[in-house]
Order: structure tokens, then C-alpha cells, then sequence
């Protein structure tokens, strides 16, 4: 008897972008095992059905969707293989989360050297991605941290991928999207804490170029730079904000001492504004509009000149993780929900080009909602999203009324993003072409991705929505 | 709010109201997917399309429910999306005085029931992602009261309304409308040959309602034609002890 093939028998499961505005019914299957994975991957290849990966589905857009096939959830292989706390490195799973990680090495006194600004995603995911934390100018991404890594092509072959084995590999998978294979285990190495804590120091700006300048002189003492940006003010506080630095503490400046790693130490509030935070989301949706987040920007700016030059001790998962603060907050952007958009931009025409962005944007009467600056550095990784820059990510609301506007704001602050020699974060994004993913990345980039896609996954079975609208996979 | 249909698929569209139907569907410009058992009737049915150039056909056994969602996925891309499922396959086989098969049970339930079931997921989810579609399934007034004529007929119906409520249920919040069309009587290969059939209405005129009821997003579950609602209100509240000896 055959065993009851794909196309017959997975079921369907309706599967969003994190930012919801994008969406994909396929077949779905989650494997518990690298073993059931393959065959999984297997099966599909032989029946011509496409596959994309996901993990905790925290790409922003289509990274993880795959309307005309097969998406396999690898969260099931969620397990820490080893932990070394002498030298700090964790053997995972790929399904094992950011969160999965730092709770069993904190106490260890290890944190990673990159985590996003949630603590969910997969180590597939942060490794596929090659995701950045608010240190990319410091520590460079996810990758340059990964020791190894077990990739699983479409026909089951098994690569080990290091910086010594498969090299090539190792610097194209990372980075790749998923679409290269599976990424079933993952050797990490950590960074060792002397103290549970970060030493925050927060400084208010009063404009998009005076936060450019206090980056740049506060980059070289900085562990962590993140700013936040006001994208609805307009005039002379065009892209006004706060930014907060947060440096390591050592071993004698903590009170705390060893305690802080503790994981109760480590935790998010329990009430935000006197608000359960489970139920936050739903007093934030009325807020979700021009008006009154132009409010919520301008309270933020009252509280961030009060707090100007006060610096304060909070621990890394209280820093790192701001967007777990509210379970649930994107539905508070409504039943459309929003896209995330992030540009990369030289920092000799960031600036500049950022001023024009938000222009752009307010003239559209489509501000973003949330700006987010970060410092960047370049990396070695062939699809690396990276510049020797600044990035600004936005988050926009996406409504029935707007979608088509907002498509069209996108493509004019894209040809913009592109003039100033930038690129953009596949994480992050619902609406590059491939004509645009060319202009950002550079065809010499684009055909060593093809060429290693031709050899790993030469029949094609390894495709996203992303994939297909980005990168013109068929 | 009045929807227009463009990409259409119908499940037995090979006679009766599903014929009727894409009949219908081919006259006000929708492209529309005949998808029925018999080839030669599909292709008979087409021919009598306003728009035969944006019609296709697809011979499919509705109880090969291993084959549905391939089926329904190459469907979706020849017609290049989708934003109405019709699903009106239905089988009635005549069951004489004294006879209990189950072999005619499992077909009505098959077809009725199962067969709807299997086209209708795949369908859900797509429009669940889309945000937006149609899904039209022809159920029965017999499936308002167990009638001692046909125990599985009515079970497949009832059971066949039951789904289609819990699926608009599901779905309604993303803006997918579910309806259910219970016709009495309809002059159909399924009736042909009963006697005294009560406001007997033709195919064309069942199709007309049914779809002018998902064009306008009507209510999501309706009598065709709607004087039937008052005999559906009657026999649900006839006493069990009553409703046994009745010859219905």
C-alpha cells in the first residue's frame, strides 16, 4: 500500500505574515523530527509540490508563505542539543527559539551575541534571515556568530556548513532565505556577561540630523545604539526621537553581582500603564490612526525630555526584547494589519535620504507609525541586507482604503532608498519586485545566490511568496 | 452589498440547478469551471454557455475526494483566482418501501455531504487569505426534519446545512460570505417521476434565487423560494408523535 501522498492529504492551514497584511492558504505539515523533515521535503519533491520553511512566523511579509504548495512548520524540532557553559556554545535544533536559548544560558552567564527585538524566532529563522539586533554596528549579524549549522538540501542530503566546511555554503544559506534547505541544527557560540544588567542612557533629540549626530558620537563607546523615531512630526522636528545607549556592565559595577542572571531577574512587566499587558493591544487599537499616534509620539517626546541624561540599570531581556513588552500588539494595527518597511542607506546619503522619507511620507498622509534607526556595518554574507550605514525601519498601517496608496508610496520611497545606494531586510518586507531586489542587490550578488540555489535545489522545490515576488522563483 | 462574480467554480454542473447555475454565471460574464462526473454532459453543458471561451471543464467523481484539492488548486490557476465556490452535486437514489441499503446511504452521504466537504476546505482557506469570496452550497428543505422517505437524504442535508452554518461561523469575520440554499421542489432528473410535488419550480428559476441571494450577500440560510420557510417552521414543530404518522 502507498502512503497517502501530499496533495491528497495535508491539510490546509490559512498562514499570515507577522504584520498580517499578506496571507497564504497551502498545505501545511510540521515535522517532529529532521527524519520526518526530510521525508516530508521528500514526498513533496516527487509530487511537484513547492515548499517553503517557516518557523514562528515572525517575518514581517511572505517570507514564510507559500501559496501554490507545501509550508513546513519546524517548530516541533525546538530542542537544545548541547550546552557548553566553559566556552558558551549552545548546539540547538533549528525550531528552538531566541527565548528557548537565552533562558538556558543566562543563568550560565551567557546572552547571544545578536538577538532581534523579539525573543520568539527560530534559530532557522534568525540564521535564514540573518537577522540584527540594535549592536550590527558592533557585533554584525546573527550570522558571524553561528560556529556551524546542518543544512538538509531537497533530495535529503545532509551538509554540515562551517567556515572551513562547505564555506560557500555556510555564507549563502546564512542569509538564504530558507530556500536553499532546511536548517535542522544549529551550533552557536554565546557571549559571556560579567553582569545580568546593561547600563541604558537615554537622550532625547530634537530632529532627524541632531539624532544622525549624537550616533556617530556615541557609536565608538557603545555596545547598543537603537533610536527611536517620531515619524509624524513635520518642520524643524522632522524625525525627532530618542535614542538609548546601553553599554555592559562589569562584574564590580553591578549590585546585583551573579543574581542578576537569574531568570526571574530577566523578565518583562506583568502590567504596562496599570493595563494586564495581554489586554494592552485592544486600549492601543484606538490610538492606531495619524491622530492619535501623533499624540502618543508627542507624550513620548514629554517622557523622553524628562528622561534625558538619566541613565538607569535594566536587564538584557527587558532591552533587548521591547517588542514582547505587548503580547499581541499587532492587533492593534486592525483587521489590515501593516507592513514593516526597512531601508539600508550608505551613511554618507542616509541622512538626507531619511529626511526625504519621512517627507514623502507625511505628504502621502501614510506617516509610519513607528521609526526605528539603527547603525549598520557590512558583513560577509552574500545576501547580507547590511551597508556601511544607518537603517530606518517603518511600520505602516495597511487598511482596505490605503493598500493601493501605500503600494505607491512604497515605490517611490524605494526609487529613493535605491538613488542613495541602499537595500532593504527580506525579514522585513511585502513589496519589492525583482527588478527592484536587482537594483538593491546587484546582479554579481543575485547569480551567486541563483547559481548556489541551481546546485542545491536544482529541481526548484524550495520556494516562498517571498521568493517568488522578490527573486523570481517559479 | 451586492457582489459580482468573476472566477466561478461549480460542482455538478452537469444537469439540474448546478447547470442552471453556470448557465446563469456564463450570461452575466463570470469565467466558470464545469466540474461534474460525465464528460459528455459537461461538454454539452458548455456548448450552451453565453461565453463558452471562459468556460472549462473538468470531469471529476465528487466522492475521489483524494483528488479535490489538486483538482481545485489547478481549477484556481486556470481560471487565474476564484471568488465563488458553487457546490450542488447532490444524489437522491430512489429508495422503495421496506429497503434499507447502506451501499445508496454511503453514495448520498458521499456525495452530499463529504463530497461538499472536501471541495469546500480548500475553498475556505483560500478565501479565509484572500479576504473575500463566495461559497454557495445547495442543501434541502428535507434536511429540516427526518422524513421516514429517505433517512440518508435528509441526514446528508441536515448535516450538509449544519456544516455549511459552522463554516460561515468560521469564516464570516474575514469577510467570506457562506450561504445555504434550501430548495423544496425543483424539476430536476432527482424529482422526475414524483407525483404532486408542491410549488415545483424549475432549475433556472432555483439558480436565478440562489444566486441573486449570494450576489446581495442575503441572509445565510435561505428557502428557495422563500414560501417554503413557513412549511420548514411547521414541520420542525410538529410533535414527534405526530410527525411519524404523517406520509411525508
Amino acid at each position: 500500500m502507498t502512503s497517502p501522498t501530499l496533495r491528497e492529504h495535508a491539510p490546509w492551514r490559512v498562514l499570515d505574515g507577522y504584520g498580517r497584511a499578506v496571507l497564504a492558504a497551502s498545505r501545511y505539515a510540521a515535522p517532529e523530527s529532521a527524519d520526518q523533515l526530510c521525508e516530508v521535503v521528500g514526498k513533496a519533491r516527487k509530487e511537484g509540490l513547492s515548499v517553503a520553511f517557516r518557523g514562528s512566523g515572525r517575518s514581517y511579509g511572505d517570507a514564510s508563505l507559500n501559496g501554490a504548495g507545501l509550508v513546513v512548520d519546524g517548530t516541533k524540532m525546538n530542542r537544545m542539543i548541547s550546552w557548553d557553559p566553559i566556552r558558551g556554545i549552545a548546539q540547538m535544533q533549528g525550531g528552538l527559539t531566541i527565548e528557548g536559548l537565552w533562558r538556558r544560558t543566562i543563568t550560565d552567564g551567557y546572552w547571544p551575541h545578536v538577538v532581534p527585538g523579539t525573543m520568539f524566532p527560530t534559530m532557522g529563522g534568525c540564521l535564514s534571515m540573518n537577522i540584527h539586533g540594535k549592536n550590527n554596528f558592533k557585533a554584525g549579524p546573527f550570522g558571524e556568530h553561528v560556529l556551524d549549522f546542518d543544512l538538509v538540501t531537497p533530495d535529503g542530503e545532509l551538509m554540515r556548513c562551517s567556515r572551513d566546511e562547505n564555506t560557500d555554503v555556510f555564507h549563502t544559506a546564512i542569509g538564504g532565505l530558507g530556500l536553499l534547505g532546511a536548517i535542522t541544527r544549529v551550533r552557536l557560540q554565546l557571549h559571556k556577561l560579567e553582569s545580568g544588567f546593561l547600563r541604558v542612557d537615554p537622550c532625547a533629540v530634537s530632529s532627524l540630523g541632531a539624532m544622525f549626530d549624537e550616533f556617530e558620537k556615541r557609536l565608538p563607546h557603545s555596545d547598543y545604539l537603537v533610536g527611536w523615531v517620531d515619524c509624524i512630526s513635520g518642520g524643524a522636528g522632522l524625525g525627532r526621537g530618542e535614542i538609548h545607549q546601553a553599554n555592559y556592565l562589569s562584574g564590580d559595577e553591578d549590585p546585583l553581582g551573579a543574581a542578576g542572571f537569574h531568570t526571574e531577574r530577566q523578565t518583562l512587566p506583568t502590567r504596562i500603564l496599570g493595563f494586564p499587558k495581554d489586554k494592552l493591544w485592544h486600549f492601543m487599537r484606538p490610538f492606531f490612526n495619524n491622530f492619535g499616534v501623533g499624540l502618543v509620539n508627542t507624550a513620548k517626546m514629554i517622557s523622553a525630555r524628562r528622561n534625558h541624561g538619566k541613565p538607569y540599570l535594566q536587564s538584557h531581556v527587558g532591552f533587548a526584547f521591547l517588542l514582547d513588552y505587548v503580547p499581541n500588539w499587532r492587533l492593534a494595527y486592525g483587521d489590515g494589519g501593516f507592513i514593516q518597511y526597512q531601508v539600508f542607506i550608505p551613511a554618507g546619503t542616509a541622512r538626507l535620504a531619511m529626511e526625504d522619507i519621512l517627507r514623502e511620507c507625511q505628504a502621502a498622509k501614510l506617516p509610519s507609525y513607528l521609526g526605528v534607526l539603527k547603525r549598520h556595518r557590512p558583513d560577509a554574507f552574500v545576501m547580507s541586507h547590511a551597508v556601511d550605514g544607518y537603517s530606518l525601519a517603518m511600520d505602516f498601517r495597511v487598511t482596505p482604503d490605503n493598500r493601493e496608496r501605500l503600494w505607491a508610496l512604497t515605490r517611490r520611497l524605494t526609487d529613493r532608498v535605491l538613488a542613495a545606494g541602499g537595500r532593504f531586510y527580506f525579514a522585513k518586507d511585502a513589496v519589492l519586485d525583482v527588478e527592484q531586489v536587482r537594483a538593491a542587490y546587484g546582479e554579481e550578488r543575485l547569480s551567486k545566490f541563483r547559481a548556489m540555489k541551481r546546485r542545491l535545489d536544482p529541481e526548484g522545490v524550495l520556494v516562498s511568496d517571498l521568493g517568488r515576488r522578490a527573486l523570481g522563483l517559479a | 452589498m451586492s457582489a459580482s462574480f468573476t472566477k466561478a467554480i461549480v460542482v455538478g454542473a452537469s444537469s439540474g440547478i448546478g447547470e442552471a447555475i453556470a448557465k446563469r454565471l456564463s450570461a452575466e460574464g463570470a469565467s466558470v469551471a464545469l466540474v461534474a462526473r460525465r464528460a459528455d454532459e459537461l461538454a454539452r453543458v458548455k456548448d450552451g454557455l453565453v461565453h463558452r471561451d471562459r468556460a472549462f471543464v473538468y470531469a471529476h467523481d465528487v466522492t475521489r475526494f483524494e483528488a479535490t484539492a489538486d483538482l481545485f488548486g489547478r481549477i484556481v490557476e486556470d481560471l487565474g483566482g476564484l471568488d465563488l465556490l458553487v457546490y450542488a452535486a447532490g444524489v437522491m437514489p430512489k429508495l422503495e418501501e421496506g429497503e434499507y441499503s447502506f451501499d445508496k446511504d454511503r453514495q448520498m452521504v458521499e456525495v452530499n455531504l463529504l463530497g461538499a466537504m472536501a471541495w469546500m476546505n480548500p475553498a475556505a482557506a483560500r478565501f479565509e487569505a484572500q479576504r473575500g469570496g463566495t461559497i454557495v452550497g445547495i442543501s434541502s428543505i428535507a434536511g429540516e426534519r427526518g422524513r421516514r422517505g429517505n433517512p440518508a437524504y435528509c441526514t446528508s442535508k441536515a448535516a450538509l446545512t449544519t456544516y455549511l452554518e459552522s463554516l460561515r461561523n468560521r469564516v464570516a469575520r474575514y469577510g467570506v460570505n457562506v450561504v445555504t440554499i434550501k430548495p423544496g421542489f425543483v424539476d430536476t432528473q432527482m424529482t422526475r417521476g414524483m407525483k404532486g410535488l408542491l410549488w415545483l419550480i424549475s432549475p433556472s428559476q432555483a439558480a436565478e434565487t440562489s444566486l441573486a441571494i449570494a450576489h446581495d450577500r442575503g441572509g445565510p440560510s435561505v428557502f428557495v423560494p422563500a414560501r417554503w420557510w413557513l412549511v420548514a417552521f411547521i414541520i420542525r414543530h410538529i410533535p414527534s408523535f405526530l410527525f411519524r404518522r404523517l406520509n411525508i
